[in-house]
């Protein structure tokens, strides 16, 4: 226990005495709000990810592979 | 058509995120092993002034690793929405390394590198400098797994296509892992990265100097940068040749691209400055240069060791019928682009009959039909991405990108020798500060040292086209059924954002370096 006590004291503190590091984690999460939140949700949902089972999967991109002229 | 432009969409929104990628990842490599070197300076002097020295370039890592993360997650992204035939075709064999790589990036850099900013006179001056250590080769050696899934791509070997699933199968994960193309591109890589971190600590010291600061901080940095820089730049050279000899035997195409070589002959020579002519296409009989100046024999020996072998230009590759030696150490005669098509077909065909069937009630014919398949697949997959193209002009990538951005890559690199031997020197005689056209030729060199390792990329990634994969899978074969609206929307809202983070980068850093290492306080 005391030992996860430190681990935490030692992140809260390094967190807090940052100076450069606020404006990068503000970057950072900004960031992950964008790809995660916007992009992922809106523009990047894998396409096979409409099937439920891998012989699906395998099926649809057979036929990608064996149709296309 | 429309293919066609979701293909180019996908692939220009693939290469903006790679290119922008690639201007935070080499820097986070090299300025790892700097910053430890600098460190462990440190732990065995115990001189302070050594401590300030590595906080001040581990910040300035901090910020870079900082605005450079987001960029290979969207890469994945891209992955399963726009190449989504492409990632299932590939199956394990890109997902095992990037999974590998997830799990070296996260236990080591994230861990350890918390450690390293938070550590600061809060764990031992061993461990943090341990921290330091494996931060730096956690970056690198996620580079390798990164790059063994790259050069798989390059040179697909130890794994069996099953037409059951669709996929490609591991069947030797060494084989993959140590392939000499990933030895060499992950080598040649990394090794551009370090050259980068060189040039960028090299420049930073040397405005110091020019601004008549932090003297002793800047003659210190420089003593390594260079020294650790002349190391890189001369095994980038081992590396490069190795790159090429690989590329000969794997990626014939491609070398002849690099070479604007469309006739190969006995004792090949290497184009060191040549202008391309416009009209020349390999069906038409025009010169293939305006002007050129060859090393007689110089690619012949570079790709084979041998100043007499042959190397087989565009149309030799397209007519086939020359003898070489392949990636197993064989002897064969090549066969001609048309064969390629008629066996990739067998192949696309052999996948066809095996899908047509699998679930056919009759046991006979079905077991019949699926052992004749496979049969068919077993002798014709090699060549399966050829069943994809008509013309022989699919299977040549753009000549001009590739042949001149090879020749910027290796003009780039001399120069780089020139300026770390200069550096050295002038260093030595502790005259640096004096030469004010060194010092503006370290500042210019900062951006001359990105284009040339993205004009590494450009020419190893261009080179391959029309391949995802090579000789199995184009990329009009790879892509996925999204719109190409959807795909080009995408690409300005990546312009946009990764264009911010840079400028933000380039802000906060000059910021850090105008504070100087005075200006770094670390609890």
């Amino acid at each position: 226990m005391n030992t996860f006590r430190k681990v935490y004291e030692f992140y809260r503190d390094g967190f807090r005495n940052m100076e450069v590091g606020k404006t990068l984690w503000i970057i950072i999460l900004i960031k992950l709000a964008i790809m995660f939140l916007i992009l992922r949700v809106f523009f990047f949902r894998p396409e096979l990810s409409r099937y439920d089972t891998d012989a699906e999967k395998a099926e649809h991109v057979r036929e990608n592979l064996t149709k296309q002229p | 058509m429309l293919l066609s432009s979701l293909v180019d969409a996908s692939r220009l929104q693939f290469a903006l995120t790679a290119m922008y990628h690639w201007l935070f990842v080499p820097l986070t490599l090299g300025l790892g092993i700097l910053i430890a070197i600098f460190e462990t300076k440190y732990y065995r002097t115990n001189d302070e002034s050594w401590k300030k020295l590595t906080q001040f370039w581990s910040r300035i890592f901090a910020i870079n690793f900082a605005c450079g993360v987001a960029t290979g997650i969207i890469l994945e992204f891209e992955f399963g929405t726009n190449w989504s035939n492409y990632s299932w075709f590939v199956g394990d064999i890109f997902g095992a390394p990037l999974a590998i790589e997830g799990i070296f990036a996260f236990f080591l850099e994230s861990t350890f590198f918390a450690v390293m900013y938070f550590g600061w006179n809060k764990v031992s001056k061993g461990f943090h400098l341990l921290s330091t250590w494996l931060t730096a080769i956690g970056a690198n050696i996620s580079a390798y797994w990164i790059l063994t899934a790259n050069g798989w791509m390059q040179n697909p070997v130890g794994v069996a296509f099953n037409p059951a699933t669709a996929r490609n199968e591991m069947v030797d994960f060494w084989g993959i892992v140590f392939s000499s193309t990933t030895i060499t591109k992950f080598s040649h890589s990394v090794l551009s990265g370090f050259l980068v971190a060189s040039i960028v600590v090299i420049a930073i010291s040397c405005w110091y100097l020019k601004k008549q600061r932090n003297h002793e901080f800047s003659m210190r940095s420089i003593k390594y940068a260079t020294v650790f820089g002349l190391f890189s730049i001369f095994m980038l050279m081992v590396t490069g040749h190795s790159s090429a000899v690989t590329v000969a035997k794997t990626q014939p195409m491609k070398l002849a691209a690099m070479e604007g070589l469309y006739r190969g002959e006995n004792g090949t020579p290497l184009v060191g400055i040549g202008i391309l002519n416009p009209k020349k296409e390999y069906d038409n009989d025009e010169k293939p240069y305006l002007f050129h100046i060859s090393f007689p024999k110089g690619l012949s020996f570079l790709a084979n060791m041998d100043f007499d072998s042959f190397v087989p230009g565009i149309n030799d590759i397209i007519e086939g019928g020359y003898k070489y030696v392949d990636k197993n150490g064989e002897e064969k005669t090549a066969i001609s682009f048309q064969e390629k098509v008629e066996r990739g077909n067998m192949a696309r065909r052999a996948l066809e009959l095996y899908g047509q069937h699998k679930d056919n009630p009759d046991t006979n014919i079905r077991n019949q039909v699926l052992a004749q398949a496979q049969q068919y697949l077993d002798d014709n997959f090699e060549y399966f991405g050829y069943g994809f193209l008509k013309d022989p002009k699919e299977s040549i990538p753009n000549i001009p990108m590739t042949f001149y951005s090879f020749r910027i890559m290796v003009t780039l690199g001399g120069y780089f020798i020139v300026f770390l031997l200069v550096c050295f020197w002038l260093w030595k005689k502790k005259v640096i500060e004096k030469k004010k056209w060194f010092i503006f030729l370290a500042i210019v060199s900062v951006p001359l040292v990105y284009i040339c390792a993205e004009a590494g990329w450009i020419v190893a990634e261009v080179g391959r086209q029309p391949w995802t994969i090579q000789d199995l899978l184009p990329v009009q074969a790879s892509v996925s059924g999204v719109s190409s609206g959807n795909v080009w929307t995408t690409f300005i809202i990546f312009a946009v954002l990764f264009t911010t983070l840079l400028i933000a980068e380039l802000k906060i850093a000059f910021n850090q370096i105008k504070k100087g290492p005075e200006g770094i306080k670390w609890n």
